[in-house]
């Protein structure tokens, strides 16, 4: 009762990345909170999927296992967490903003007029006092967030309705085991008692997905154009500068929504983190919606004609120049000197 | 040739895609006069969606239902524009600080006053938002089924409809059954562009408080066409519970919001020549960043 919970996505026999990193986040949280950490699986054929998820330190693991229930479907995965929460009274739930978690949040969190924030950038804990009811509530879970085109940052509480819940993208938070040994139960859930035969009225006709090819969150170095590219054939110069350097091409959201390059590109709150070696900013103005998904890169070099764009203000190094001049020289010259 | 009751819900939002330097005053408070309203980028994407449904099925309606300030009877306008059959605004002072949960109240209470409805569509997110919360939330509330990031309907027959999908690493083709929400991802087809002629039909369509607000006396034309009444609705023409509205209805409160404050690293700041980018290069080589 009142633990931390995490919904596990299973993609493939696989625990999504995502799910490992809200494993990581939630063993934190519950440490901090001197509670346990519970997780839920469901899907098919999942009786090894406990080595998979216990070792992030989770204490209790529900695991509903049914053909019926992979892949993933609105309505049953719904009825089993609402019924799941509504018996272990989670004071805290954690799902990642996939394209699962942000169908399966919303829900749950109607059925139980719970709170939910979506696409956290952190998540802490801390006292709030509220001055009209003059009532102090220690340990609530702040959600913290840009909002309002990212000028603002706010930070979301959940005074009194449980779970306390929250969407976090992938790459956001960073994913470690506790222990490779650690000692978790797993209890395998009754399916017949928590889904009816009702909530599978969808019938999934053809499903294509593809593990992307791209490696955006794994790569050394990321070569980043924004809306300052000004154009598709500009990016190009973004794809021989990272393809000499050795690295993979980002993209702002403004760029992807100019159609500059496809959306798995797109870095920041609404699309990857990432934490490079080296970050290069070409044409970017740098709102904190993006900067949320790459100020922790090591070393960033920002390349704008504007100075005052606020991407200068975390850059390493700020180049005043135009894109075009700049990046074929940056070429000849890390050529030149790796000769 | 079955006919299709179809509901849009749609919402008036600040265009923060296009946020300039002025947009928050020297308190740290959002500007927001300075950030025009417009209608939610998918939200129009559904529209076209509902549109595409009613010119293959003719006899079938297309309504919008938007919750808002009263400014917001433009987002009914600019549906009858390009297409709707009509709207209604849901608007009062009861609404006001409402989070994800308590908009969906609202606007299942809403829909369920309006009835008989085959299909709800929805725009996946807000811009001001961006939550993608509200068509979930909504079709719990009136237990129906959901499917998000619709991108295409392929078929629509015998009370079955499917959708094709966007996922985030794929596609996905679904069938299901009437009635259902569907959320439209940015990624389907845009909205077709205002009808000249609607425009000039629809140009007077006003909402009660538009009205009165008239100085001509417009009220013979009023009488004469209905359709260009939009219903504005406030909570007492819908049954709530008023500890599920507004403020006091939503679960989730804003403790702080802070304004962006840039930590300034200490950066070196080097133009285009040549010379200096070269000093550039070597130095992340040296230091092993790159090569």
């Amino acid at each position: 009762m009142n633990n931390v919970f995490v919904y596990c996505e299973i993609e493939d026999g696989h625990v999504a990345e995502v799910s490992q990193e809200l494993l990581t986040k939630g063993r934190s949280l519950a440490d901090e909170l001197n509670c346990k950490l519970e997780a839920i699986a469901i899907g098919s054929q999942l009786d090894e999927i406990g080595k998979q998820i216990i070792p992030y330190g989770v204490d209790t693991l529900y695991i509903a296992d049914d053909k019926r229930l992979s892949p993933f479907q609105t309505l049953p995965h719904t009825s089993i967490v609402v019924n799941l929460f509504k018996e272990e009274k989670p004071q805290i739930a954690l799902m990642g903003a996939s394209s699962i978690g942000r169908d399966l949040g919303p829900r749950v969190s109607s059925a139980l007029h719970s709170g939910l924030t979506a696409d956290c950038t952190s998540l802490v804990i801390g006292d709030h006092f509220d001055k009209k009811q003059d009532k102090n509530y220690e340990n609530l879970l702040y959600q913290i967030r840009p909002a309002f085109g990212g000028n603002i940052i706010a930070t979301i509480i959940n005074p009194d309705c449980r779970p306390q819940m929250a969407t976090v993208r992938e790459g956001v938070m960073k994913k470690e085991i506790r222990d490779p040994k650690y000692k978790g139960k797993e209890v395998k859930l009754d399916v017949a008692k928590y889904v009816s035969d009702t909530d599978f009225v969808v019938e999934i006709i053809d499903r294509q997905v593809e593990k992307s090819k791209l490696n955006i969150k794994g790569a050394p170095i990321v070569v980043a154009g924004g809306y300052g590219m000004g154009s598709k054939e500009n990016f190009n110069l973004l794809y021989e500068l990272a393809d000499v350097l050795g690295g993979e091409v980002g993209a702002s959201r403004a760029a992807v929504d100019a159609g500059y390059t496809a959306h798995e590109r797109q870095i920041g709150q609404t699309g990857v983190t990432v934490r490079p070696k080296l970050y290069i900013a070409c044409g970017i103005s740098g709102q904190i919606q993006h900067r949320a998904g790459m100020e922790e890169s090591a070393q960033i070099i920002a390349i704008n004609t504007d100075p005052e764009a606020p991407i200068n203000a975390i850059a390493d190094y700020v180049i005043n120049g135009d894109v075009a001049e700049v990046i074929p020289k940056m070429i000849k010259y890390y050529k030149k000197n790796t000769k | 040739m079955k006919a299709y009751n179809i509901i849009v819900l749609a919402k008036q939002v600040p265009d923060t895609r296009n946020v300039g330097k002025d947009a928050m005053k020297a308190d740290g408070t959002i500007n927001r006069a300075v950030l025009p309203a417009i209608f939610n980028p998918e939200d129009l994407n559904a529209l076209e969606q509902a549109l595409r449904i009613k010119d293959k099925f003719p006899g079938s309606t297309v309504k919008i239902l938007t919750m808002g300030p009263g400014r917001a009877a433009d987002i009914i306008r600019e549906g009858l524009f390009r297409g709707a059959d009509g709207g209604i605004l849901l608007t009062d002072r009861a609404f006001a600080g409402s989070d994800t949960l308590a908009t969906s109240y609202a606007l299942g209470q809403a829909l369920k006053k309006m009835g008989n409805i085959d299909i709800i569509i929805a725009g996946r997110q807000a811009i001001d938002g961006d939550t993608a919360q509200v068509g979930p939330q909504v079709a719990e509330k009136l237990g129906m089924l959901q499917i998000t990031y619709v991108e295409e309907v392929i078929e629509l027959k015998s009370k079955k409809i499917t959708v094709k999908r966007r996922l985030e690493n794929g596609v996905e083709t679904v069938r299901c059954p009437l009635p259902l929400v569907m959320t439209v991802n940015g990624t389907a087809p845009d909205c077709r562009a205002r009808n000249a002629k609607r425009i000039m039909r629809y140009k007077h369509a006003k909402t009660v408080t538009e009205l009165q607000k008239e100085n001509e006396d417009y009220t013979h034309m009023y009488n004469d066409r209905p359709d260009l009444n939009i219903p504005e609705w406030t909570v007492n023409d819908i049954e709530t519970d008023p500890s599920q509205l507004g403020l006091n209805g939503s679960p989730t409160k804003v403790k702080t919001v802070e304004n962006v404050v840039l930590h300034a690293k200490d950066s070196k700041v080097i133009s285009a020549l040549d010379a200096e980018i070269e000093a550039m290069m070597i130095e992340l080589i040296e230091s092993h960043t790159i090569g």
